[in-house]
């Protein structure tokens, strides 16, 4: 069969008006909240009720009340920290690398993975903080002057990490901002209700389309982009600093950083995937969101899963190569110690089952994905669990071996940090557009000059 | 009526990205400056379309990244090397490779922001939810799906009629005359805003005091001042007799307190042997415990010589017979168990030590009854020693 690749198969399906691409994407947001709305956020509510009381009770009784305890200082926190801060990693690379790649079809997903990128950020915040065991003084993180005259330790990895989360978050979010004004903008002309209008035009900040200001605007999504894809570069390269920077065997290693930044394109691509599935079909955007869009995130998926399962095997290698006993102790331990189950588990997900997206048709078909995602995004969390357990729970000193078991709170925090990122995400799609209205509209059909040649 | 009657400026709808290149074209080549496009999306080939300059935005982010860049460095440098050097970790004062993740994320921090800032201020004016073309039917169809063009009237060639003619000519749909909007007043002496702010007032003072002055000491923000430990003496709430020390477990034997297994007879047993050999160092220590705990009573030469004044009988001499011809582990038994009034020293005085003060009786002895073999030795000793 021939293909002619040149031609791109068009971003936007079914010959779409841009009022109708507007109608579509604002009307989430003009309707009343259905019977679907409230069973969700039924659900998820628990879910973070859930992970509330269990935070309360930590707070009231200490740390104490989780698993953690010598050997195994880093349990759950450092665990589920990693895997959400990995979470949001597809967001940036969606919105920046991806715009910088030119690649048009990111726009109908860019919004909603910015979305997530923040809300997967704040769930990861909250595990340091709570594991500090006083969130309320977590100002101390911070170099401020103080009548000690003592500063934080910034040759600390722990504080490149606070550096490195907030920068992001904070990026993230004017990113995400600046993307959302001129919809606020647009979204501010269709409504009907005043104090929609008034919330509207305050986060509009005025903007009137003047393409005087999309000169700048244009410039400035370049620049954020630009800053943007090197920043969710160190970021999880940071945070594998953790481990790497530390002597514990299994954790010493030079591959983290690339290992662990293919880990979190991951894993947020899978949750992207999750989410999108049951987003495109509630709100009908299957024109907006197409199985092209997925074929593309299957595949990213497929290739960042065979990069990290490069990094099993090298982790193996090095072992072996390096004859350093404590080293080959870890590994071997780790494959098949008193956490076997648990790295067969990571192994099985996250290299074997994300093979099947060789074939084309695993790839469009909606059962599957949704199956291999969910399970790439368990993988990925054991993945986590593996490179943090396993490596304390045999350490240098035979007498002090232990095995870690997560408690009830422990594993009620994990689900409330579910619960609130899907809150957050149910809420988002029923009060901000979940697709760029603007950017859209700039790549659907017939929406460019066509006298204009070159290629940008 | 929310407007002025002076112009603002007179704006035109089109239908098609095509027609509105078209129009910016034409209108900007007629030599019209103060002219603006308003579109749903920046439509490819417009700036070139309006002759406008590339955006100068950059500059802003480089000043500021590189600002953000050196501030990070050099505060590290102060902060770690300066103000208060430490070493952590091994590391050097100025540890270069420790600081470059701080560095690198200022410095995107401090870009970004200002970026996103300077442009929304510095370059938008922004927010300006009161210009002229907010609010017009104009702006509402072009954040939709329509293209329009606007020339305004501070514009030196401006002139309506020719305007409206141009625009026609260029197969423009809508022609609308943009109005100044009246100023909005903001009275600040109103009843109605002076409460507001006395309410806000009262309120920030309220919970500012409640925050400091007492959430800040309930739990569990309470500095751990309350904590769930027993202290010494406390009563426990876990054990049924509401001790909160414990017994050690029955049988249990403390470190260096091995029970002595005879306690109370009169004569010791003939397994009691002395284990240490009277070196130098042993003997030092007998008699260092000898002179705290023997000599108050039998003097610090043994001859029974106490230094009470009567306030304890006084012991008999140990140079007698009998005691000289008592074995080793008669006098280990007497110091431990006692004897007569003489208490048992077991608890003050630990086994090394009792087997150390029996060496040193012995010597106490020997020196009183020294024989003719040990005066020798002491002549060559002193000979020698002043040689």
């Amino acid at each position: 069969m021939k293909i002619d690749y040149k031609i791109e198969p068009p971003v936007v399906e079914g010959r779409l008006s841009l009022s109708q691409i507007e109608e579509l994407v604002a009307k989430p947001l003009e309707t009343r909240p259905d019977k679907k709305f409230f069973i969700a956020i039924g659900i998820s509510g628990t879910a973070l009720l859930i992970g509330i009381i269990c935070v309360a009770i930590t707070l009231h009784y200490g740390i104490g009340m989780w698993g953690n305890n010598q050997p195994v200082g880093w349990g759950f926190g450092i665990v589920n920290f990693v895997f959400w801060v990995g979470i949001g990693h597809a967001g940036t690379l969606i919105s920046a690398i991806l715009f910088l790649l030119r690649q048009k079809w990111r726009t109908g997903i860019a919004r909603f993975a910015e979305a997530m990128t923040i809300f997967a950020v704040i769930c990861a915040g909250l595990f340091p903080i709570l594991h500090t065991g006083r969130p309320w003084l977590g100002g101390y993180l911070f170099p401020y002057p103080n009548q000690h005259g003592l500063w934080i330790n910034f040759t600390s990895p722990l504080i490149w990490d606070v550096f490195a989360v907030s920068t992001y978050f904070t990026v993230s979010l004017v990113f995400w901002y600046i993307g959302l004004i001129p919809d606020f903008a647009s979204l501010r002309e269709r409504t009907a209700s005043k104090v929609k209008k008034i919330i509207y035009s305050i986060f509009s900040l005025g903007w009137r389309h003047s393409n005087r200001n999309w000169l700048h605007y244009e410039k400035a999504y370049l620049l954020l982009a630009g800053f943007a894809t090197p920043l969710v570069l160190s970021v999880h390269t940071i945070v594998s600093f953790d481990f790497a920077v530390s002597i514990m065997p299994g954790w010493h290693t030079t591959i983290f950083p690339p290992y662990f930044v293919a880990g979190a394109i991951f894993s947020g691509f899978a949750m992207v995937v999750t989410v999108l599935i049951f987003v495109r079909k509630i709100f009908n955007l299957e024109h907006i969101i197409t199985l092209n869009h997925f074929d593309k995130m299957n595949k990213v998926i497929m290739a960042t899963g065979m990069m990290v399962g490069y990094a099993y095997a090298m982790e193996f290698f090095i072992a072996w190569y390096s004859g350093n006993p404590f080293e080959q102790f870890v590994i071997i331990n780790r494959a098949f110690g008193p956490y076997a189950w648990a790295y067969w588990i990571m192994v099985t997900c996250n290299v074997v089952f994300p093979q099947l997206f060789w074939i084309k048709k695993f790839r469009r078909s909606i059962p599957v994905m949704l199956a291999i995602a969910i399970l790439v995004n368990v993988g990925m969390w054991f993945e986590r669990f593996v490179i943090t357990v396993t490596s304390l729970h045999r350490d240098y000193l035979p007498s002090s071996w232990g095995y870690f078991t997560p408690t009830l709170y422990d594993i009620g925090i994990l689900v409330g940090s579910f619960g609130l990122f899907f809150t957050l995400v149910i809420l988002f799609t029923k009060t901000l557009p979940v697709v760029s209205i603007s950017e859209v509209k700039a790549v659907a059909g017939g929406a460019q000059p066509s006298h204009h040649g070159g290629n940008h | 009526m929310n407007r002025t009657d002076k112009i603002f400026g007179i704006a035109a709808l089109f239908d098609t990205p095509d027609a509105i290149i078209n129009a910016a074209e034409k209108v900007t080549a007629a030599g019209y400056k103060k002219i603006d496009v308003n579109t749903p999306y920046p439509v490819h080939g417009m700036n070139k379309a309006m002759k406008l300059k590339p955006s100068k935005l950059g500059f802003i982010t480089l000043f500021f990244g590189l600002s953000g860049a050196a501030f990070a460095m050099l505060f590290m440098f102060w902060a770690m090397s300066l103000e208060y050097p430490m070493i952590i970790g091994g590391k050097p004062f100025f540890s270069l490779p420790a600081f470059i993740p701080i560095t690198f994320e200022v410095t995107v921090l401090l870009a970004t922001l200002s970026t996103v800032i300077g442009m929304l201020t510095f370059f938008f004016n922004y927010p300006n939810n009161n210009h002229p073309l907010n609010g017009t039917a104009y702006i509402k169809a072009v954040a939709v799906d329509k293209f329009g063009i606007c020339i305004e009237a501070s514009d030196n060639k401006f002139d309506k009629d020719v305007i409206e003619q141009l625009l026609h000519h260029l197969g423009a749909n809508e022609i609308e005359t943009i109005y100044y909007p009246k100023d909005e007043v903001y009275p600040i002496f109103q009843p109605k805003y002076l409460m507001f702010l006395a309410a806000t007032a009262i309120a920030t003072s309220l919970v500012t005091y409640f925050v400091l002055n007492k959430l800040m000491f309930m739990d569990p923000f309470n500095w751990m001042m309350v904590q769930d430990k027993l202290i010494p003496q406390e009563k426990s709430e876990v054990f049924e007799d509401g001790f909160g020390m414990r017994k050690p477990v029955e049988g249990t034997v403390a470190r260096g307190f091995i029970p002595y297994p005879f306690m109370g007879e009169p004569t010791p047993a003939d397994v009691l042997s002395n284990p240490f050999l009277p070196t130098r160092e042993n003997i030092e220590l007998g008699k260092k415990k000898y002179l705290i705990y023997c000599s108050p009573c039998h003097g610090n030469y043994a001859e029974g010589d106490s230094r009470l004044r009567g306030q304890f009988p006084n012991p008999p001499t140990l140079h007698s017979v009998r005691s000289r011809e008592m074995s080793d582990g008669m006098l280990y038994h007497i110091i431990t168990n006692g004897q007569n009034i003489m208490p048992s020293y077991a608890s003050q005085v630990t086994r090394e030590e009792r087997w150390a003060i029996v060496n040193y009786i012995r010597v106490l002895q020997r020196a009183k009854f020294a024989r003719e073999s040990d005066l020798q030795e002491i002549k060559k000793e002193s000979a020698a020693n002043v040689e």
